[in-house]
């Protein structure tokens, strides 16, 4: 449901190479930056984002193929802190809901 | 690029991410020769310096800070830009050796461009604190290119450094590392030789560089094959297939894949080059973070923080310029003897002006040491790195407003609660990469209390409040604070709506100390372009706000008036002095004159000077420079000198009410005083007269005059006794003037459109004069709708000052409680629910 609000705002963007591939009306079921447990680590999978706030993502290490970890909310929530190796990012929660993840020990 | 061997001026490009400490190696090889511009349109800071090396001028031009060389961000194009357009001999790449592989993003792309690339492997010594071990020469191989390891802040590399920039220059077949792009690699070279058929394009680009641009989906590499191709549409249209072929079959964008090449090579090469002796251990900063950062404990530590600013600079620093004003008194001094001295009635016009300028230039020195101690505090919280936590704990609510998390410290700046200038507070708006919150919070940082609204209010509470004054400085010092988050908030969302926004993804730096240079740096280049921006453009305004106060001046008619009645005085004085042996010193007319300004500068002095000593030392001068007028000045016990000093006294005070007679008639007839009344109509719903109009009027050139100018208006008929507020008191009590009107007066201060040095920065800071206009018009008529609204309806409704205060304080703190929380925050159930099926799956 959320997901399906979600990429209806983005009707109009480019769609995202991923979403086209997936006709099987569960075009939501991945997870977000934004869900994932504290501590734990997981493979960025896929940035869904586009244009600037991609390329700053981006440029940020949080790159396809980088191991993350959430490490704490700030203390209103929002936005988020999470680590890339050495180096520690902040991000808003909307960011961190159009970067796609996977648990990195499952694959 | 150049093919001879030897050149004599050598252009180099200094380029890097934010953070990486690209400045200190700036001042480190260029030491104190540099010079700071605007590239040409844009407000991006065009920093460079030179030095010399072998007989040979290298001239170096710092980029601004780029993660990487798209077209998505300004400092991004004007970085590629001048690269494309000034071709630099070599480019020095700094990389924060602590942070090498997202560094290596921008090397990479810097090579593949085809430059001659000098890495500067910054920050050797945190690195080597965080126990990492480099094995260089593997990373020259890798790169293809010199790697001098430096510690900036040490200048440790420098020689070294420069050696090897002079050697890049000169050898040309260094062999750039080649990135290749996998399953994309094909088609790249493909677009490669397609992109090479133009001989003008290679010229001015790598191809391979654009190729890969092209498959990135970059607006600005299309941009120069459109120049320089006559086929450009059929290269765009090839480059596009490919992009999509590539997403269907892989199920992945283009630009990712190239993006994720470079992570991989970047982690190889940190991978086979760099030893982590501490690898897995958690890292200082982390450690650090688990309290400061702690949900809890982070706010107790802010506020913590913003008080020690606060008390340091702003109360410390106020105690500091009780030693530093002297100087400037005696500078005024200085240039007061040095100007044509005062007349009877009338002083020759360039006195009264040069004194006005030096008066308004004192006004704004007078601050530069709080602004030293501010601006240093400041560096320490960027460069220790908290100011980025700063923001991390504060872009929830900025956020929610329009603004951004990286607002806090213009605000801060601009005087957040009390003290502070909105002049640096618009400067630092410049770090902010979303444009929209970047406007946002240029145009409601003047809403801020700065430095020079605090004696206005002091001098209205002082009169109107005097029981209520925490209260009311209470109110405030908070009310400014609300006003900005709804005002940003309103502007956000609907003048600002279409702008630019920008995400808020900001590295967290790893703490460190700053170093002393450092900050003194920081601190005493900030205070100097205030002084220098907001002199300058004070000292004009001001000379312009003299005219209009001077300008037409006085009729003939009441000139005369006047004269006779200084004649009066003056004969009045002779005929006291008949007999006396003192008179013949003052025979002469021109003697007389000379003897009233040695008596008020005696006097003057003598009020200044502390202590006992100082006094006598006083008095010793004046006996040592005017034997003849000093039975005038000191009291001793003879008859006639008594006389004679009563006489004077008598004089002088007669000379002192007719000139600010003369003064305040000529403030009535002047050109200010005319706008000022042909404003009552408007501003009469405020109750507002012209006097308080004009004192408005002229703050906006500066704010400490509004004050000054009250201080003339309602300057006291008889004695000396009376203070300010006093006068005014009584005199507006007359009037029929209340704290009601005090308090509309205070709020449409504390909103009133930003003087007029920051309004000029905010021109250069949003390249706009619709900006600079809109930033003037539109507080003034939200400032003088809310005191119209608030003296309107305090009237009405029969309300004292300290009640309407209340009222109107209650309801922006409900409209702010009622915007802050309208929406519901964060769907905490589901997005917990989805956190258990990610766990249980």
């Amino acid at each position: 449901m959320m997901f399906g609000k979600m990429f209806h705002r983005f009707k109009n963007r480019p769609q995202h190479p991923a979403d086209s591939k997936r006709h099987d009306g569960l075009s939501g079921s991945w997870f977000s930056l934004n869900d994932v447990e504290h501590a734990k680590e997981f493979k960025i999978k896929s940035i869904h984002s586009h244009g600037a706030i991609r390329q700053r993502l981006l440029d940020m290490g949080l790159v396809p193929g980088i191991t993350v970890t959430v490490i704490r909310d700030a203390p209103l929530a929002d936005p988020l802190e999470v680590r890339i190796g050495d180096s520690f990012i902040s991000l808003r929660r909307t960011e961190a809901k159009q970067i796609e993840v996977h648990d990195d020990k499952q694959q | 690029m150049t093919s001879n061997n030897k050149k004599e001026r050598l252009l180099v490009a200094l380029a890097g991410q934010q953070n990486c400490g690209k400045s200190t190696i700036f001042n480190m090889v260029t030491g104190l020769k540099q010079h700071i511009a605007n590239y040409p349109g844009v407000t991006v800071d065009k920093k460079s310096g030179s030095y010399r090396e072998k007989g040979c001028v290298v001239e170096i031009v710092d980029l601004p800070g780029t993660y990487s060389l798209t077209s998505f961000s300004l400092e991004e194009r004007v970085a590629r830009q001048f690269l494309i357009e000034e071709k630099p001999d070599v480019v020095i790449n700094v990389l924060d050796a602590s942070n090498l592989r997202r560094g290596m993003y921008l090397t990479f792309q810097l090579l593949e461009m085809g430059y001659p690339v000098v890495v500067a492997l910054n920050m050797m010594d945190v690195a080597d604190r965080r126990g990492l071990e480099y094995d260089i020469k593997c990373l020259e191989q890798r790169l293809g290119s010199p790697v001098i390891p430096v510690i900036g802040r040490s200048g440790q590399g420098a020689v070294e450094l420069k050696k090897a920039v002079l050697e890049a220059a000169t050898n040309k077949d260094q062999m750039a590392a080649s990135l290749n792009y996998g399953e994309l690699e094909e088609k790249v070279t493909e677009l490669h030789s397609m992109l090479s058929m133009s001989t003008s394009l290679k010229q001015v680009v790598s191809p391979r560089w654009l190729a890969v641009k092209l498959l990135e989906n970059d607006s600005g590499a299309e941009d120069i094959i459109k120049d320089h191709m006559e086929n450009a549409q059929e290269v765009m249209a090839h480059a596009k297939t490919i992009r999509e072929e590539f997403e269907t079959t892989n199920a992945m964008f283009a630009g990712d894949h190239i993006v994720s090449c470079r992570d991989h090579l970047a982690a190889e090469v940190e991978e086979t080059c760099i030893i982590d002796h501490k690898k897995g251990e958690v890292p200082l900063s982390e450690r650090i973070d688990r309290f400061l950062l702690n949900r809890w404990l982070a706010p107790v530590f802010l506020v913590l923080t913003v008080w020690v600013i606060y008390q340091l600079s702003i109360v410390q620093g106020y105690e500091l310029t009780k030693i530093t004003w002297p100087f400037l008194a005696a500078a005024r001094t200085f240039i007061a003897d040095l100007l044509p001295a005062a007349g009877f009635l009338n002083d020759p016009q360039i006195r009264s002006m040069g004194l006005w300028l030096v008066d308004s230039a004192n006004t704004l020195l007078n601050y530069v040491p709080i602004f030293l101690i501010l601006f240093s505090l400041i560096a320490i919280l960027e460069d220790s790195g908290y100011m980025a936590r700063i923001a991390f704990i504060l872009d929830r609510i900025l956020n929610r407003f329009g603004l951004h998390g990286q607002s806090t410290l213009p605000f801060i700046l601009a005087g957040v609660f009390a003290g502070g200038c909105a002049v640096p507070g618009v400067m630092a708006t410049k770090g902010i990469p979303d444009q929209r919150a970047r406007l946002a919070t240029i145009l409601t940082v003047p809403f801020m209390n700065c430095l020079a609204k605090v004696p206005l209010y002091t001098l209205l509470i002082n009169i109107y409040f005097v029981e209520t004054k925490g209260l009311v400085l209470f109110y405030l010092s908070t009310i400014t604070v609300i006003f900005a988050l709804l005002i940003a908030k309103l502007l956000s969302s609907h003048v600002l709506k279409k702008m630019e926004t920008a995400p808020f993804v900001m590295e967290l730096p790893h703490y460190h100390p700053p170093t002393f240079n450092g900050v003194v740096r920081r601190a005493v280049d900030r205070t100097w372009l205030y002084i220098k921006k907001v002199g300058t453009v004070v000292v004009a305004v001001a000379a312009v706000v003299y005219i209009l106060l001077q300008y037409p001046g006085l009729t003939p008619q009441q000139e005369t008036l006047y004269q006779q009645r200084a004649q009066t005085a003056i004969s009045k004085f002779y005929d006291n002095m008949e007999g006396n042996k003192l008179a013949p010193t003052v025979a002469e007319y021109e003697d007389l004159v000379r003897l009233i300004n040695v008596y008020i500068s005696y006097k003057a002095q003598k009020l200044n000077a502390q202590g006992k000593e100082a006094s006598q030392g006083v008095d010793h001068t004046f006996k040592e420079a005017y034997p003849d007028y000093y039975p005038f000045l000191k009291r001793s016990k003879d008859k006639d000198a008594r006389k004679a000093i009563r006489a004077l006294k008598d004089l002088a005070n007669t000379r002192k009410t007719l000139r600010r007679e003369m003064k305040e008639e000529r403030i009535v007839n002047s050109f200010l005083g005319q706008i000022g009344r042909s404003l009552e109509p408007v501003t009469q719903f405020a109750n507002f007269d012209w006097k308080i109009n004009v004192a408005l009027l002229s703050s906006f050139a500066a704010r400490e005059s509004s004050v000054a100018t009250l201080g003339v208006l309602f300057e006291q008929s008889d004695g000396e006794n009376k203070t300010l507020e006093e006068r005014m008191g009584s005199e507006q009590m007359a009037a029929g003037y209340t704290a009601l009107t005090a308090a509309a007066v205070m709020i449409f201060f504390a909103l009133y459109p930003p003087c007029l040095a920051t309004t000029v920065m905010v021109r250069v800071q949003t390249q706009s004069w619709g900006w600079m206009v809109f930033s003037i018009v539109f507080p003034t008529a939200l400032g003088l709708t809310v005191a119209s609204l608030m003296f309107t309806i305090g009237s009405i409704m029969n309300l004292s000052g300290i009640e309407i205060l209340s009222l109107l304080y209650f309801i922006v703190l409900g409209l702010l409680l009622i915007v802050g929380f309208y929406r519901k925050p964060q769907r905490r159930g589901f997005s917990g629910s989805l956190r258990q099926r990610a766990e249980s799956s």
